[in-house]
């Protein structure tokens, strides 16, 4: 579904990623870690086309996507942005989520059709939040802002979502509900997800497969308990710790080493 | 049929009666008194009466391009606020006026509106304000992006610097020159060639039709330029097509009608109080308004102490203030 093959980028003369090559397979749930300025973020970025590559191609779906219009892209491709605002944005969740219908309409199209309602409905009921659709967004809560996004990506109807740490500034409940979510959608919708998430405990549980990141180079590519080792942590994270097997899920579980001296 | 159709099409009917009625209350008033029951009978009977040709060649053509500049400006600051995501860009904050006022000025002091006729002060504010686009243009665009900031600050600085220019032509020119350099300045819209009120309307109504091929990217502007491109908007390629748009649109009206301030700020402002951000209806609400405002502000301008005219300038900008403050006082000022 989506290849990346020799992907450098970055913004100025200065490289964050470098020659990255790597593909995603249809319906597969993708997490992208990495330490903090590993250019996890800038990897999503160059996906959906907000940076230029310097060198490399991205291909989405046998497609380079520089040969594809934005608008083109956006019907299959969404966004999750990290922590996202909406100060002073005066509008309704319903209104907001809307919004994702805007690459789907054509040239002289003003209104929404039922179609566009239903699916932002149906988008709004998966996230839960159908009760507070007449909310204005600026009143939201962290969590519910965030449930609000997803639906105006899922509205977009997307084959592939990413998402930059979703679940970053959340509470455990709202983490554990919408990643739950995520692997829902993954699961009964078919849908394809990258997903860049900084808690490796919880990457670790939802993943299907991890891509670890380190200096703007792809470190190691595989499933969970092959990339989630103490030597690759520690070789990438200059932090010890302990693995340890998730006495329900079987996937590996760190634990940190705080330093007694 | 859903409730916000209904809300729209309240706000459309409603801005049209009121820009009706302004119109046909600024079409009735003047300096020189028509009485009301006269008017029908004077528009049956035709041509050739005095009334008739105060009515249709001078109070008309001054309605018809009040809803043209006051249309267009309002349109240009819905675009410039919307695209900036600042409100308090307008129109005159990229220094279209400032290049428009600049050339007027120097046209007026070496006196070559004398020579080649009144056409050339239009002529040659259109010309600054082209000019002036130009270079904000050129120095905001790094590697083919459009750098919003960028553009801001430049106009804000062209701005300053053609007003320094403007005051050192006023020192040195002389004082029947003097008046009129401040007589454009401070905008005014009688124009005596039907012509270029006929262009101005077309223009203005033309820019109406293709800021809607924009609405839903202006729609998307609003969460940032960056969500903007998820939601597949071609960023680059709207940020130059608006600028553009919004320099055509506010060159003419400055170009025709002088430097009109205020309602290219307060309009886009109290619309987006009023009717929302959502630019389907932004847009047509910002045009009808703008356009009634204007109207209104140039009818006080030309009555209030008829026979002599105050400058609608100075209008819009007390009717205006008085009015932003008013309505920032009522309700909570929106960042869009």
């Amino acid at each position: 579904m989506l290849e990346v093959r020799e992907l450098t980028c970055g913004y100025n003369k200065r490289f964050i990623l470098k020659a990255i090559n790597f593909k995603v397979r249809r319906e597969v749930l993708l997490g992208i870690i990495g330490p903090n300025g590993s250019g996890k973020t800038t990897l999503l970025r160059a996906i959906t086309k907000v940076i230029k590559p310097q060198n490399g191609k991205i291909f989405f779906e046998e497609k380079d996507i520089w040969q594809i219009s934005f608008k083109e892209l956006a019907k299959k491709v969404a966004f999750v942005p990290q922590a996202p605002l909406s100060y002073g944005l005066d509008m309704t969740v319903e209104e907001f989520v809307l919004l994702g219908r805007i690459p789907h309409r054509k040239v002289f199209q003003f209104l929404e059709t039922k179609y566009d309602k239903a699916i932002a409905e149906e988008a709004m009921a998966l996230t839960n939040i159908l009760s507070i659709k007449d909310r204005p967004i600026s009143e939201l809560s962290g969590g519910e802002r965030q449930l609000t996004f997803l639906a105006k990506a899922l509205t977009q109807e997307p084959k592939l979502l990413l998402l930059d740490e979703p679940t970053a500034h959340l509470d455990i409940a709202h983490r554990v509900r919408i990643l739950d979510l995520i692997k829902r959608l993954n699961n009964s919708f078919k849908l394809t997800v990258i997903i860049v998430l900084h808690d490796l405990n919880l990457a670790s549980q939802y993943c299907d497969e991890l891509i670890l990141l380190n200096n703007g180079r792809l470190y190691k590519r595989g499933l969970p308990e092959e990339i989630l080792t103490a030597e690759n942590i520690e070789d990438v994270y200059k932090t010890k710790v302990i693995i340890k097997e998730d006495p329900i899920s079987s996937r590996p579980y760190i634990f940190l080493v705080p330093d007694k001296g | 049929m859903d409730k916000k159709l209904i809300h729209w099409a309240f706000f459309i009917l409603l801005f049209s009666l009121i820009l009706l009625a302004v119109s046909a209350f600024s079409f009735l008033i003047g300096s020189s008194h028509i009485p009301l029951n006269k008017i029908i009978p004077l528009i049956l009977k035709g041509k050739g009466t005095i009334e008739y040709s105060i009515l249709f060649d001078i109070r008309l053509p001054r309605i018809l391009l009040g809803l043209a500049v006051g249309g267009a400006l309002s349109i240009a600051g819905v675009i410039l606020q919307g695209m900036f995501r600042n409100p308090l860009v307008e129109p005159y904050t990229l220094g279209i006026s400032g290049g428009a006022a600049l050339l007027v000025s120097l046209n007026i002091s070496l006196g070559l509106n004398q020579r080649f006729g009144l056409i050339s002060l239009p002529a040659s504010g259109f010309l600054g304000a082209i000019v002036v686009i130009l270079v904000v243009y050129a120095l905001s665009v790094k590697k083919g992006i459009l750098k919003i900031q960028g553009l801001l600050l430049t106009g804000v600085m062209i701005s300053f610097i053609s007003s320094s220019l403007i005051m050192l032509i006023m020192a040195i020119s002389k004082a029947e020159d003097l008046h009129g350099i401040v007589f454009w300045i401070m905008g005014s819209l009688e124009e005596p060639n039907p012509l270029l009120i006929k262009l101005m309307l077309l223009i203005s109504i033309f820019g109406l039709i293709i800021s809607y091929l924009f609405c839903f990217d202006l729609n998307a502007l609003l969460l940032g330029e960056e969500e903007a491109l998820h939601l597949g908007t071609n960023i680059e390629r709207t940020k130059k097509s608006l600028f553009i748009l919004a320099s055509i649109l506010t060159g003419f009206s400055v170009g025709i009608a002088g430097i009109i301030g205020f309602v290219g700020l307060l309009v886009p402002h109290l619309m987006r109080m009023i009717v929302g951000s959502d630019h389907r209806i932004l847009l047509i609400s910002a045009f009808l308004s703008g356009a009634a405002f204007l109207i209104l502000c140039d009818t006080l301008a030309r009555t209030i102490i008829a026979p002599l005219e105050l400058p609608v300038g100075v209008i819009t900008g007390i009717v205006g203030g008085g009015l932003f403050i008013y309505a920032l006082t009522k309700k909570e000022p929106l960042i869009i």
